[in-house]
């Protein structure tokens, strides 16, 4: 669509920019400040320049952090991804079971995030839960509290149980804007179900996909709750992630300034891999319109 | 024989699904005695007393009073600065429009962990801490930048000819979005309201931090379970039952708009 010149739309965006400004731009001049300077209490700050920044890069315990942050959020998209594309191909088309699987699968994703570790906190446990207790009872040694195998694959099944229906829904939705005569014109053709995928189903699928990637990066970079409260970011700190490790280092033993530092590095990551997706995603869009 | 395949996925995985959460439901209705005794697939001495102590007890059940609260501020308060920026944004061009718009999703991108002390220390100053407003007001750093998203989506459907014709027949431009702009995109702020329902119900980290006693919502009253007699495993888990039932009766009422907001693409 054509869209028209005109400055005055800039008062129609001032609520949002204002409301924004309040939540996230003060919040961020704070943290700013505090990554410079040093305080011992008392609201008195001495400068320190970009000492806690150094201190940050050269911390082992950041880059370790880092290093499971990078393997969970890849271990999450490898295994999400596919999955959630392939419950997608086997929703039903329409009709009652359609919704009945809709229903069903956006359960998950509307539990808060500490419910959800409960539930496979429960769940998990040898003494009292479904699934500890069978797989003691098949003699498998699981225990997620000492184990950090046991403890990984707890902390990445639950997160696929928890939001592979988000990457399923919006495939089932790109899935549902394929006309049907594209169906009937490969099968014409004697196209192989490979191929329908391959040139029909993934092409029309490209845009959401794109952006189910783009959440489920995110959100599994920002992973804090669900893991916090069933290991706790253990045992030892196997599983303890950027956003868990940053928590206890701002809130447990406040260290505002490495944390204030740490924060903004890890904002920049986030945002330098979301803006290349974003632009990925703007320049497909324009491609779609030509 | 390609349908049988498909039924076989589909149950598999929703029985993936939904195991934990019967088992959830499981231990809400037994004893603490059945509950650490062994392990039983029904409850054996089906007890409802778990739910009545929660019901009865306000410090329980206003936590489920607070979450409802400022959830609602929340869609209300996101929904109104959305809508108007939205429309901005899908009709017209103005200067740093598009810088503009990729700033408001980086907020989306945010760890609420980085914001966590620094919001304390915002909304302490104002004395904002422990009320409704305060968290619905941190929420807003997510919701609304996902709304917009949302609702541009939507809005560049409508075709302009619609908003032209209104200004011919002498709508002034409030009385144009509300009489016939907000009816054509009904849908579009369904699925809004309905994400931003969802993420402000679901998160934490954010609403533990502002709040104390009065505002408390009852995902951070479910950590009081642990007592010094150990765990009260029963009462958490018909706690965390509770927290599922308003987001499963919410998908219930918009499934249908669901899988027309995801179709646009947009989340």
């Amino acid at each position: 669509m054509e869209k028209t010149q005109n400055n005055k739309a800039w008062f129609l965006v001032l609520p949002v920019l204002v409301l924004v400004a309040f939540s996230a731009v003060l919040p961020l001049m704070t943290v700013v400040n505090y990554s410079v300077n040093d305080t011992f209490g008392n609201n008195e700050f001495f400068w320190t320049g970009l000492e806690w920044f150094e201190e940050m890069v050269t911390s082992d315990r950041l880059w370790d952090a880092f290093g499971r942050q990078m393997l969970f959020s890849g271990i999450i998209l490898l295994i999400q991804i596919p999955l959630g594309i392939f419950i997608a191909l086997n929703m039903p088309k329409s009709g009652f079971w359609a919704s009945f699987c809709l229903v069903l699968m956006a359960l998950p994703l509307l539990i808060p995030f500490n419910v959800v570790g409960t539930i496979w906190q429960i769940f998990g446990r040898v003494d009292i839960g479904l699934l500890g207790h069978t797989l003691a009872a098949m003699g498998i040694d699981y225990n997620y509290t000492n184990d950090p195998l046991d403890a990984w694959i707890t902390v990445v099944v639950m997160d696929v149980w928890h939001w592979t229906s988000l990457v399923a829904l919006l495939c089932y939705a790109g899935l549902q804007s394929i006309p049907q005569a594209y169906y009937q014109a490969a099968r014409i053709d004697q196209a192989t179900r490979w191929s329908v995928f391959r040139y029909i189903e993934l092409p029309k699928m490209k845009g959401v996909l794109l952006i189910a990637i783009l959440l489920r990066f995110m959100d599994s970079f920002m992973i804090y709750t669900e893991p916090f409260v069933v290991t706790g970011g253990g045992p030892g700190s196997a599983t303890t992630f950027l956003s868990i490790d940053l928590a206890k280092m701002a809130t447990g033993q406040f260290d505002l300034g490495p944390a204030a530092a740490f924060s903004l590095m890890y904002f920049l990551v986030i945002l330098l891999i979301s803006w290349v997706f974003y632009t990925v995603m703007v320049n497909m869009d324009r491609e779609d319109a030509k | 024989m390609k349908f049988r395949g498909s039924a076989i996925v589909m149950t598999v995985y929703l029985l993936f699904l939904l195991v934990p959460i019967y088992w959830l439901l499981n231990m809400s209705f037994k004893t603490n005695a059945e509950i650490t005794g062994g392990l039983t697939l029904i409850p054996q001495t089906f007890t409802l007393q778990n739910y009545v102590t929660i019901l009865t007890d306000p410090s329980w059940y206003m936590g489920y009073v607070n979450s409802m609260i400022y959830v609602m501020l929340n869609v209300v308060i996101t929904i109104t600065v959305a809508l108007p920026a939205a429309y901005a944004f899908s009709r017209y061009n103005f200067m740093g429009d598009k810088h503009l718009f990729f700033w408001l999703l980086t907020n989306r991108m945010a760890p609420p962990a980085v914001f966590a002390l620094p919001f304390f220390q915002l909304y302490s100053a104002m004395n904002l801490i422990d009320t409704h407003i305060a968290v619905a007001l941190a929420h807003c750093l997510f919701s609304v930048p996902l709304a917009v998203w949302i609702l541009e989506g939507f809005m560049r459907g409508v075709p302009k000819e619609i908003d032209e014709t209104a200004y011919i027949d002498g709508y002034s431009f409030p009385r144009f979005f509300i009489k016939i702009f907000m009816p054509l995109i009904a849908s579009g702020i369904g699925v809004a309201a309905f994400f931003s329902f969802m993420f402000s119900w679901v998160e934490l980290l954010l609403s533990r931090t502002l709040t104390t006693t009065d505002a408390k919502p009852i995902a951070v009253t479910m950590t009081r379970t642990v007592g010094a007699s150990g765990i009260d495993w029963g009462v958490l888990a018909a706690a965390g039952v509770l927290t599922i039932v308003p987001g499963a009766l919410v998908i219930y009422f918009v499934r249908n708009y669901i899988a027309k907001g995801f179709a646009l693409g947009r989340v």
